[in-house]
């Protein structure tokens, strides 16, 4: 079933770490089998963050496997001299869990592209995201508890999307969880509720186009659908409408990107959205309780309608 | 149109767009015989006064909890209970089988008022999917918007949400009447048996969609019709009923419904005949 939850604030920063970890806890019964979070903080834009990780957390139905920690300590090695032959400075280093990795790195490219490509040739290490203003974190469990493995709860920024995930077409691991990154674009992020039925044509076509896939989860279509839109000059907003008449299937979906926060859902309505819209302040979700977690208060809400795409700026 | 007061019931019904298929089989239906009151019942329910009046907050509540604590005030004879702190929870007011005025000060989650027969209940907020599915009787009214699957197949009673709501509003409803203030999304009336649906707003793609029987009255833009959904003629008598009904809503109150479209099923999508299938598509 799964649950989708974002909020952008407009002209403000606010604890978004702690809001969308309400928001998603709120919309746990949707599914707990794995939680992810694309939190956009407030930074300096100076440095690039990568989160990464060298390794898996594996649950049911898993084509993963779990390892010892000294193959993920093998693998930071090999990346470490990987960004160390490439030019990159790792500034600050950080690691959550043994197989979970922040690093900030000092890297003067706007080309993502072979970075990522050269990073993830290494076995069993994959960007989970990549930008200036994007991290995302995603583990098994719900929400509370991915939010305290991580310590999420104090970060600060102007917006975020999560999703609080049951896993049914792929396995209960982190490479299938969403939110997945538009790779290889900064800072660009989406979750999805739903499942698409023209998954396997689309990404014989994108792979056949040199796009790359992590995982055989049905939602990381439309991440790489986009990205491969906006590489070819589209904007985001124009890559959303696409995405209406491209996928097939049954969607609703928020994509992020360092300035801005858009939803779409499918011609046939078929999945939950229920938006909160005000000057200062966005919230969505697939259930009107995950925006009372932030809103308490009475406040007029709606469904899109199908068809419907919309982009809000910070 | 013939005078409502002079043609009989069979054909009042079958001029409105009603019961116009012939049904075969053994009814179902059961005959009130007030001999026997005492049989007709409802394991349960309560008899209520209604100027017993009494507030419950259900903040700090969960769904079940809120739900038992409404039919606990019920039998204490309580008519009127008005539920504080509704906070978009999931699953409330449901099953109430008896008559009661029952009001939200703000916006209930999913399957709200589901499965109830009798209630009269005003939402002073919005409501999720499926509020007040299977609806037997009473009246629902929604002071703001409501999500999809509105009035789900609802056999009975008065649904009405003065904003706008969502996809597939009225989906194989099979009795009752559904009024909507604003618009509605896609596949609106999808699979309807029964009942009508009155729309003032414009309505999505795939109106009336595979639509068994009922009526459909729109008063804004339609984004398409559905397969086998066709005009009708609106006639007279649908304008009073369309008239008093929004009136009774209280809602609509200056519309024009002499302007309202009229969409009914064009009966050729079902087996209403003996074609085969290979005759039926031609036919359709």
């Amino acid at each position: 079933m799964c649950g989708i939850a974002g909020l952008i604030h407009r002209g403000k920063s606010s604890n978004v770490g702690s809001e969308l970890q309400g928001m998603l806890q709120a919309l746990k019964h949707r599914g707990e089998d794995s939680t992810g979070y694309a939190l956009y903080g407030d930074t300096d834009g100076k440095n690039f963050i990568m989160r990464f990780k060298v390794g898996e957390n594996v649950g049911e139905g898993s084509s993963s496997i779990m390892e010892d920690v000294s193959v993920y300590d093998e693998r930071k090695k090999i990346v470490d001299q990987t960004l160390a032959e490439m030019g990159a400075k790792v500034v600050k280093e950080e690691r959550n869990l043994p197989y979970s990795l922040r690093y900030e790195i000092e890297y003067d490219t706007k080309d993502l592209l072979d970075f990522s490509q050269r990073i993830e040739s290494i076995p069993g290490v994959e960007i989970l995201s990549m930008g200036k203003s994007l991290e995302v974190i995603k583990d098994l469990g719900n929400a509370k508890m991915v939010c305290d493995r991580y310590s999420l709860d104090k970060v600060v920024g102007t917006h975020a999307i999560g999703h609080a995930r049951m896993a049914t077409e792929s396995g209960v691991d982190i490479k299938s969880a969403h939110p997945f990154w538009g790779y290889p674009f900064s800072d660009v992020s989406v979750v999805h509720n739903g499942q698409l039925t023209n998954y396997w044509n689309n990404r014989r076509v994108l792979e056949n186009k040199g796009m790359r896939f992590m995982s055989e989860c049905d939602s990381e279509l439309i991440a790489v659908y986009i990205a491969e839109k906006m590489r070819h000059g589209a904007t985001l907003e124009e890559g959303m409408k696409e995405s209406l008449t491209g996928l097939d299937g049954v969607f609703t979906y928020f994509v992020a990107t360092k300035d801005s926060l858009g939803m779409a859902k499918d011609t046939m309505a078929a999945k939950p959205l229920v938006l909160y819209e005000s000057d200062d302040l966005v919230a969505m979700g697939s259930e009107e309780i995950a925006i009372r977690s932030v809103l308490p208060h009475e406040i007029d809400t709606y469904d899109p309608f199908d068809g419907e795409v919309k982009v809000w700026q910070i | 149109m013939a005078n409502l007061k002079t043609v009989s019931k069979k054909s009042k019904a079958q001029s409105m767009g009603m019961h116009t298929e012939v049904l075969t089989g053994r009814t179902q239906q059961k005959f009130f015989n007030p001999d026997e009151a005492e049989n007709f019942y409802y394991f349960g329910t309560y008899d209520v006064d209604f100027n017993k009046r009494t507030e419950l907050d259900v903040k700090d509540m969960t769904a079940p909890e809120a739900n038992k604590e409404i039919d606990n005030l019920m039998s204490q004879g309580y008519g009127t209970i008005v539920i504080k702190n509704p906070q978009g929870k999931h699953s409330l007011g449901v099953g109430i089988l008896n008559k009661l005025n029952l009001i939200f000060e703000g916006s209930l989650g999913y399957f709200g008022m589901g499965s109830c027969d009798g209630p009269i209940v005003r939402i002073n907020g919005r409501v999720g999917w499926s509020c007040a599915e299977n609806l037997m009787a009473g009246k629902v009214v929604i002071e703001k918007n409501a999500g999809s699957c509105f009035g789900a197949a609802i056999r009975g009673g008065d649904l009405i949400c003065k904003g706008s709501v969502g996809a597939r509003t009225g989906i194989d409803m099979k009795g009752g009447t559904i009024i909507i203030g604003g618009d509605a999304g896609a596949f609106t009336g999808f699979m309807m048996q029964r009942g009508r649906i009155i729309i003032l707003g414009d309505v999505g793609i795939n109106l009336g969609d595979s639509m068994y029987d009922g009526t459909i009255f729109v008063g804004g833009e339609i984004g398409s019709y559905g397969s086998d959904a066709v005009d009708s003629e609106l006639t007279s008598s649908d304008q009073d009923w369309l008239k008093r009904k929004l009136k009774v809503a209280e809602i609509g109150e200056n519309f024009d419904v002499s302007k309202m479209k009229k969409i009914v099923a064009g009966k050729k999508l079902w087996n209403y005949d003996n074609l085969e299938p290979t005759e039926k598509k031609g036919a359709i």
